[in-house]
């Protein structure tokens, strides 16, 4: 490949960025500045660099953390030290929202406005506080920019702000010392990490702030690293400690820093009756338990297991899908920082079952906490033969690294996740081929979202019986439900399938004058507030005409405004197309003005009118997106709104 | 109707098109199997000589037991698969995706567009006055084309000529994502200064004319373009001795594009700057455009 790479240098600053995570470059060929006589004779990179393609985005991580943004000499120099095209490696940093290609300040505080933050009391207030204090959206205002935010996942805790500082803890902007986890991590083990990123080693600092005041989102902007700590985990758990539960079991109970607790509390039970049972006994066990996806498409755990491990060709991937972007949804992230041992055990256990060797957490961007827990969960498991060559002494070599995403929802589609892992744009392909065949670097891949996995656990620790007891006939074992909203108790709920919406509800303390629930999130669908005798199973929901999808559960009450939580759902639709296909890259835009109009109509003479023609264009537009997009985001972008208009009679 | 292939014969794979029994060589797509059965599917983002990118939408299918629609250019055709192209669903989803295109994009230049806008009734007005566009002026940064991304579907055809599949130049991307999506070179610089050898192989398989030769644009502008005055003469490439075919098209006596046959085994349609924009010595006179 001979490729135009232009003048544009880095500076020191991006170079090092670069060089800390990619070593130094080997060769004139890959950007070293002294050309020595070999350089003349021999190419060196190329194919090799080629192949580390997969770098591109933690590559991207790595300049924007430090720099804050990324500059021409910077991508550059990245492009070079990979072998990848500036035009594609351009095409993949504009693709995603956390990356900036213009100067910004080093801070950037990007604030929740997305449906649970929206319906928050004073969400109105809380925004204009923020642009009094802050300045404009967009606009920098010492040393620091402000941004409206897609959901945050920290649905329980509305309204949220998340403030991300580049540069905070690398060497050369605090002196020697520096390049500690900025969130004061002290990862124990003393395994030494493996070449390519330590993703916990942050060259930036990152504060979380929920539920937030205008106050602290300043705080959080002028000093994120002083930022108080976050609450804990457990506090998201209403029914933690509570006997009985399967998932939470652990959470608020155990430390989530402590492998030596996890283990104490049951950890690593899962793993050895796994070794006990052989891959074909695991497999058995998990088809036998009923267990299905609980991102939301709920296929058979068991049989994409199945499928993956008997494929020839090699070599196998687990995947762990925790790009958690669901608006309404924070059960992944409350899982990983809860309890994130479990989530490390059972990406080991669909390693040993599938045949793979190596596992990628693809780990949404905007989770820190998580981050950083998983980065010390997995250290400490590797340091105690828990991950490696010889997991447990029983000579299976598995390992896990994590990957950052860079905030795009549509990330969160398997395939979409496996071109952004592998440094390319997060477009999803079109399937067949499943990702069973030819998922991960073209290779047999199992995909499979945080819940669905920690399930796995119950069901190697219970036996495939007792678990398929759980629930009901087709949807078995215990499910997570993210409630948020007008509710007392916000927070993750563990219920065996077949509990009633109303049952949820009482737990989290809903109000008498509930209005409508979304069921799903933004992908899902909104039903009637009288309607709370709706099983909550995947057979009931689909009876009922709605859905369950993720397990989001954003109950809304009469002071919240409707129309503009739809027009908030589209906008979030427009704005997280990838622009592949046309009746979602358009149809999401059209979707969004005929909801403008009919929001400007309300109220004129003749709005009524004019509104039914746009419904009426609304539903054709929707029912082309569903059946002709290539992915479930275009596919699922009108259900709300759908079911908005049919079944809370909103515009009537 | 069975599809006859040339090549070492494969296995066929039986399948039910339209109610029709057929049979085509395994690995064919849809798309295949309803051309050797002479349908008319409309395609834009399909490229004869280019992968499926399955991106534009406009030729979806409906195969029995999918939930959605399958796009005919790249599923492939499988043994006992029950598909129908004109059922009311694919043409109420072919019509609107025709419909959302026409309405973000100009596609006066789409060969078959306006055609296919009549044929499934497509209202791209209907969205409005208001509705959001394309909206890009062209981009002018060189004599020998133009990117007029106004015109532009973002088929990914360009990107994939430019890139892997034949040229790779990897001049341009696409960059940026959703509505704002556009095909870029690195940093949005002017192709002068980006990667692009100007071979005009992106041009060749432009679906819509966002992409032209300027003598071409430069004579659209002025109005004297017209194709009906034009002759094609297809010859070979007279600058070294891989002997490309060049179809010149002609007009007024006057060299006005270059393309090269898509089936010509040698070059499947690509040449190089100097097979596709040296042809100013052939009338004497001044360069195209100048």
């Amino acid at each position: 490949m001979d490729l135009r790479f232009g003048d544009s240098k880095p500076t020191d600053e991006e170079k090092t960025a670069v060089d800390d995570l990619l070593g130094p470059p080997p060769s004139a060929w890959e950007g070293a500045d002294d050309r020595t006589t070999g350089d003349l004779r021999w190419a060196l990179g190329g194919r090799d660099a080629r192949e580390r393609r997969d770098l591109l985005l933690p590559g991207l991580h790595a300049v924007n953390d430090r720099v804050g943004w990324i500059s021409e000499g910077a991508l550059t120099y990245l492009c070079r030290r990979l072998t990848v095209p500036p035009a594609e490696a351009y095409g993949v940093a504009t693709f995603y929202s956390m990356f900036s290609m213009r100067p910004r300040p080093a801070t950037v505080v990007h604030v929740c406005t997305d449906i649970a933050c929206a319906a928050a009391p004073g969400a109105d207030a809380f925004q204009a506080e923020v642009e009094r204090r802050l300045g404009p959206a967009g606009e920098p205002r010492d040393g620091a920019v402000w941004q409206p935010s897609p959901c945050l996942g920290l649905c329980e805790r509305a309204p949220a702000a998340l403030s991300i500082r580049a540069g905070h803890g690398c060497p050369s902007a605090a002196g020697p010392g520096g390049g500690v986890p900025a969130n004061g991590a002290s990862p124990n083990g003393s395994s030494p990490a493996p070449s390519g990123p330590a993703p916990g080693e942050a060259t930036y600092a990152t504060a979380v702030v929920a539920p937030a005041t205008a106050e602290a989102v300043e705080a959080a902007a002028r000093a994120p690293e002083d930022a108080p700590e976050e609450p804990s985990a457990a506090l998201a758990v209403p029914q933690a400690g509570e006997p009985g539960l399967r998932l939470l079991s652990r959470i608020g109970v155990a430390d989530p820093e402590s492998l030596d607790e996890y283990r104490a509390n049951g950890g690593y039970r899962a793993l050895r009756r796994a070794f006990a049972l052989g891959p074909a006994g695991v497999l058995r066990e998990v088809t036998d338990s009923g267990l299905v996806g609980r991102g939301g498409a709920a296929f058979p755990t068991g049989r994409k297991w199945q499928a993956t491990a008997s494929q020839p060709d090699q070599p196998h991937y687990v995947v762990c899908n925790a790009d958690e972007s669901e608006p309404g949804t924070f059960k992944d992230r409350v899982l990983m920082e809860g309890d994130p041992f479990a989530l490390i055990e059972s990406m080991t256990i669909a390693g040993y079952a599938t045949g793979a060797h190596k596992g990628y957490l693809y780990l949404r961007g905007e989770y820190p906490r998580a981050l950083r827990l998983l980065t010390n969960a997995i250290t400490q498991a590797r340091a105690r033969g828990l991950l490696g060559d010889d997991v447990l002494g029983m000579g299976y070599a598995f390992d896990i690294e994590i990957r950052r995403g860079a905030g795009a929802y549509i990330c969160g589609e398997e395939t979409a996740l496996f071109n952004s892992l592998e440094g390319h744009r997060g477009e999803p392909r079109s399937k067949p081929p499943f990702p069973v065949e030819k998922g991960l670097f073209g290779k047999p891949t199992a995909a499979n979202n945080v819940e669905t996995l920690v399930n796995v656990l119950s069901v190697l620790e219970l036996g495939a019986e007792a678990y398929a007891a759980i629930g009901t006939g087709k949807s078995t074992g215990p499910k997570l439900f993210c409630v948020s909203g007008n509710v007392e108790r916000p927070g993750i709920y563990e219920l065996p399938f077949g509990a009633t919406l109303g049952d949820l509800l009482r737990l989290a303390g809903a109000t008498d004058d509930l209005r409508a629930v979304l069921l799903g999130g933004a992908a899902g669908g909104f039903v009637r507030g009288d309607e709370l005798d709706i099983p909550l199973t995947f057979e009931g929901t689909r009876e009922a005409g709605t859905t369950l999808g993720s397990g989001v559960v954003l109950a809304l009450d009469s002071s919240v405004p409707l129309p503009r939580i739809l027009l908030r759902i589209a906008e979030f639709f427009r704005d997280e197309s990838c622009g592949q296909c046309v009746p979602c890259r358009i149809g999401t835009v059209r979707q969004e003005e005929a909801l403008h109009r009919i929001a400007e109509r309300v109220g004129t003479s003749g709005g009524a009118e004019g509104s039914a023609d746009d419904i009426a264009l609304l539903r054709e537009v929707g029912e082309a997106m569903r059946d002709a997009s290539i992915c479930g985001l275009g596919q699922t972008a009108w259900n709300a709104v759908e079911s908005a208009i049919d079944r809370l009679g909103a515009y009537a | 109707m069975t599809a006859v292939p040339l090549d070492p014969p494969r296995r066929l794979v039986e399948f039910e098109l339209d109610g029709e029994p057929t049979r085509v060589p395994d690995g064919s797509t849809i798309l295949d199997a309803c051309r050797s059965a002479g349908k008319d599917i409309p395609t834009l983002c399909q490229g004869e000589t280019l992968e499926p990118k399955n991106a534009c939408r406009v030729c979806v299918v409906e195969v029995e037991g999918a939930r959605t629609l399958a796009p005919a250019c790249s599923r492939k055709a499988e043994p006992g698969m029950t598909v129908r192209t004109d059922t009311e669903r694919a043409r109420h989803s072919r019509k609107l995706v025709l419909e959302l295109l026409a309405s973000a994009t100009d596609l006066s230049t789409t060969p078959r567009a306006s055609e296919w806008i009549k044929e499934y009734g497509a209202k791209p007005d209907r969205f409005g006055a208001e509705a959001a566009t394309m909206n890009e002026p062209p981009k002018i940064d060189n004599d020998l084309y133009v990117r007029d991304y106004d015109k532009c579907i973002l088929c990914y055809k360009c990107v994939d000529a430019c890139g892997e599949q034949w040229q790779n130049s990897f001049a341009i991307s696409m960059a940026g994502r959703g509505f704002d999506a556009r095909i870029s070179t690195e940093h949005d610089a002017p192709l002068t200064d980006s990667a692009c050898v100007y071979c005009g192989n992106c041009i060749e398989v432009c679906p819509t004319g966002a992409l032209s030769f300027k003598s071409e644009f430069d004579m659209r502008e002025a109005g004297t373009w017209d194709e009906e005055r034009q002759t094609q003469t297809t010859t070979v490439c007279a600058y070294c001795g891989v002997g490309c075919n060049l179809t010149l098209h002609v007009q007024d006596n006057e060299i006005v594009k270059v393309s090269s046959p898509l089936d010509n085994p040698v070059t499947h349609g690509n040449l190089c700057i100097k097979g596709r924009f040296g042809y100013q010595h052939v009338g004497g006179g001044n360069p195209a455009g100048a």
